[in-house]
């Protein structure tokens, strides 16, 4: 870095003390131009020398030129799950969307879990119960020294498949079921006059906004607090309650029925997916939860100490000064642990979910298009981190500490 | 407060009243950490249930319902062990008895292991005498580590000198998974040091394809590169030049992970006030030496911690390379229990498993830790 940096004044300083010219290679700048060349020049040639060996190949062997027209082929193969309906005839490219929407599908949810579970051990953590906090600890340092996929054929291979046959099934409330051919759980049927409903529920968080605003302009203006929080909790339950005994119950639930080898209705999660998650989502927990102590630990103990004296109770202390300050600095590694969830479902494949990378690799095998493969599958997960990664600069700009 | 005066005890001339029962001892610990409140209470007996469903049910399933010994018959090599050896009904450590060859080596010969034995040995040795603060001159073992040891490495593990070959084909197991993750560490250490070089460089172009290269490597996912190496590497080499499949996994596996040195190491580069590049360059330093001598050991001593977390986890990812079919410690203990005389000790080959990884794992984060406390200078409390 100071190569180009120096240089101006060096030379200037050069030229003050002996008048004559600098040869080039003591330049620092022309030197940098130089090397600049050189990179770029063995880049290209390495390049060249790669996509030479590329065509000869390809005319050698008679391969087809480059192109994603293979997507509308017939795929002739199936998948294990897949949001839309597929058919044995269903070209290839409609496979892949579905394998990047079950990639997504699982990721969300295992961010989920490990987003709830990881606040309640990250705080477990903190914890000042010796016990709770050494189980967290515990916890936290098993998952973290063990590889995922380890994880992941251990819940699959170990547990799921010791779990019990559909007719002794775990049930839970007799609505929730979990045996050894998945999940299953009650399916929400959408009635008549749901829409008022989901509208009463969308007006009474506008209302929460709009007092929550309003508490905040008083608040700022004469000094008086409004019980926030209570007040717009009541608001956001009572009232769509309230809606929901009036419209006469808007949304059944069909629950799963035990038929003859199998349960019938409902929602059905299978094995391969709730592995996926619950792997995922366990094993991320555990880096959620050191994240939140660092962030909770990084607020300076002076801070909590001023609030303290300023008359704060602990709870305000909390939620007014150590939490802004903590959120700061967690929100950046816990987007880069959603893009970790994200990397990590290409996992899926090892235990026999359709995830992105398993329909992409049994695509390659079955049409030879490695280039193509490789690029799909480079510019979704590329995208993804894109995507997550401006919102992190986005986020960090607006939270970032003003320095002088 | 009054009567103390009244009375004027001199200082010193009674006995100081033991503390409170309450407050000290076990009892003092107990109220203080378990029992402070009521929620407090609440919370120790559910940690105290949680720790009952889980503990007795494994320590009996691990150790006193398990079976350890084989069969006389098997001792005696008249049988070949198998699952229905097993009749305790709970662990059946025999499979890892029995695999325990086979776990560790691959499919290494025989005859040959003490090769692998011996290059461990060195292995231990020079990373103990890299590590520890007993051992003063480093400098020759760094030498001898990162620039000798990886081809005496090669020369015991692969053959060559009068030594039979050993075809990469045949090495698995823990041996694959440490010479993955060795190999990996190696090499990604000194290539992730110029990739964070370049990217704080002010040549605009070095920098340019620092950042892509980084940025790339980050936000694919490793499984996604091994594939790359694995289906379209051999499509961009010269007509009948071919990689072993080793060779393609190690090339991916580095450049992976010394993308994300990069970054860590970059971090340390940005903890070093400006003042010392200043002042080296003050010195008259040039770039290199600048580099070598006044920037990188203190960048380095720094980036310590996140450079270990990184080795963690690229030993932690190896496991990966079972998706182009070699055979490292994860894949060789999966498929040890799918064979058909082991049927049903997937458990257990998973928990042997997994305690490997994680003394491993837990070892070097440990170190990480001790590294991160004796470099912290801050109000810690």
């Amino acid at each position: 870095m100071a190569l180009a940096k120096g240089a101006p004044e060096s030379g200037a300083a050069a030229n003050l003390v002996a008048p004559q010219a600098v040869a080039f290679w003591r330049d620092e700048r022309k030197r940098g131009i130089l090397a600049q060349i050189v990179v770029i020049a063995l880049l290209a040639g390495f390049f060249w020398f790669l996509l030479r060996n590329f065509l000869i190949k390809q005319e050698l062997s008679g391969a087809p030129p480059l192109s994603l027209y293979f997507l509308q082929d017939v795929a002739g193969f199936q998948l294990s799950f897949s949001l839309f309906p597929l058919t044995l005839d269903s070209p290839i490219g409609r496979l892949i969307a579905a394998g990047a929407l079950n990639t997504l599908i699982a990721a969300f949810f295992a961010g989920i879990i490990a987003t709830f579970l990881g606040l309640i051990v990250g705080i477990a953590r903190l914890s000042k119960n010796w016990l709770i906090s050494h189980i967290a600890a515990t916890y936290i340092e098993i998952i973290r020294n063990i590889p995922l996929l380890l994880q992941l054929v251990f819940w699959y291979g170990g547990v799921l498949t010791a779990l019990p046959k559909p007719k002794d099934s775990i049930s839970l409330f007799e609505a929730v079921f979990l045996n050894i051919k998945g999940l299953f759980l009650p399916m929400p049927i959408l009635q008549e006059g749901v829409g008022w409903f989901f509208m009463s529920i969308a007006v009474c968080i506008g209302l929460a906004i709009v007092i929550g605003r309003w508490a905040r302009a008083r608040q700022m203006a004469t000094g008086q607090q409004f019980p926030t929080v209570i007040v717009n909790t009541a608001v956001i339950v009572l009232l769509p309650s309230f809606v929901f005994i009036l419209l006469h119950d808007p949304i059944g639930w069909e629950f799963p029925i035990k038929g003859a080898f199998n349960f019938k209705g409902g929602l059905t999660v299978q094995p391969e997916m709730t592995a996926l998650i619950i792997g995922i989502g366990i094993s991320t927990a555990a880096y959620v939860a050191e994240i939140v102590r660092a962030g909770i630990n990084s607020v300076s103990h002076g801070q909590s100490e001023a609030a303290h004296a300023l008359g704060l109770k602990s709870s305000w202390t909390l939620r007014l000064v150590v939490l802004p300050q903590a959120l700061r600095v967690i929100i950046p590694p816990m987007i880069s642990q959603y893009l970790n969830v994200v990397k990590n479902s290409t996992l899926a494949g090892f235990i026999g979910y359709a995830d992105l990378f398993a329909v992409i690799g049994t695509s390659q095998n079955q049409t030879g298009r490695a280039v193509e493969c490789v690029i799909i599958l480079m510019v979704f997960y590329l995208t993804i981190s894109l995507i997550i990664s401006t919102i992190m600069n986005v986020y960090n700009k607006r939270a970032a500490l003003v320095e002088r | 407060m009054t009567d103390m005066t009244e009375n004027s005890v001199v200082p010193g001339t009674r006995p100081d009243l033991p503390p409170p029962v309450t407050e000290s001892g076990i009892i003092g610990w107990l109220r203080h950490n378990l029992f402070s409140s009521w929620w407090d209470t609440l919370l120790t007996l559910f940690a105290i249930y949680l720790v009952y469903l889980i503990l007795p049910p494994f320590i009996s399933w691990a150790f006193i319902n398990s079976d350890w010994q084989f069969l006389p018959a098997v001792e005696l090599g008249e049988k070949a062990p198998e699952f229905s050896d097993c009749t305790s009904g709970g662990a059946c450590w025999i499979f890892v008895r029995a695999r325990f060859g086979q776990f560790f080596y691959g499919f290494y010969p025989d005859a040959e292991r003490w090769r692998v034995n011996l290059v461990l040995i060195m292995l231990v040795g020079s990373i103990y005498g890299l590590l520890s603060e007993r051992v003063k001159h480093k400098k020759p073992i760094a030498w001898f580590f990162f620039a000798i040891f990886p081809i005496l490495a090669f020369i015991l593990l692969y053959g060559g000198l009068g030594l039979p070959v050993v075809p990469t084909q045949q090495w698995g197991g823990f041996m694959l998974t440490l010479t993955l993750a060795g190999i990996g560490i190696v090499f990604s250490l000194p290539i992730g040091i110029l990739l964070a070089l370049g990217r704080r460089s002010q040549l605009p172009i070095v920098h340019l394809l620092c950042v892509l290269f980084i940025e790339f490597a980050r936000g694919v996912p490793l499984i996604t590169i091994l594939f790359m190496a694995n289906v379209m590497l051999p499509l961009f080499l010269p007509q009948g030049v071919e990689f072993n499949i080793l060779l393609r996994v190690l090339i991916g596996v580095t450049l992976f992970a010394s993308a994300y040195m990069a970054e860590v190491i970059r971090g340390g580069l940005q903890a070093l006030p400006k003042g010392q590049y200043e002042g080296a360059m003050a010195m008259g330093l040039g770039y290199w030496s600048m580099m070598r001598l006044i920037i990188m050991p203190q960048a380095l001593r720094v980036a310590i911690p996140g450079i270990v977390n990184n080795f963690i986890s690229l030993t932690q990812d190896t496991t990966l390379v079972a998706i182009v079919g070699l055979y490292d410690f994860l894949n060789i203990v999966r498929a040890g229990s799918r064979d058909s005389n082991w049927i049903g000790t997937e458990i257990e080959g998973y928990v042997f498993c997994a305690f490997v990884y994680w003394v491993f794992c837990f070892a070097m984060s440990r170190y990480s830790m001790r590294i991160e406390r004796k470099l912290h200078t801050g109000h810690k409390r």
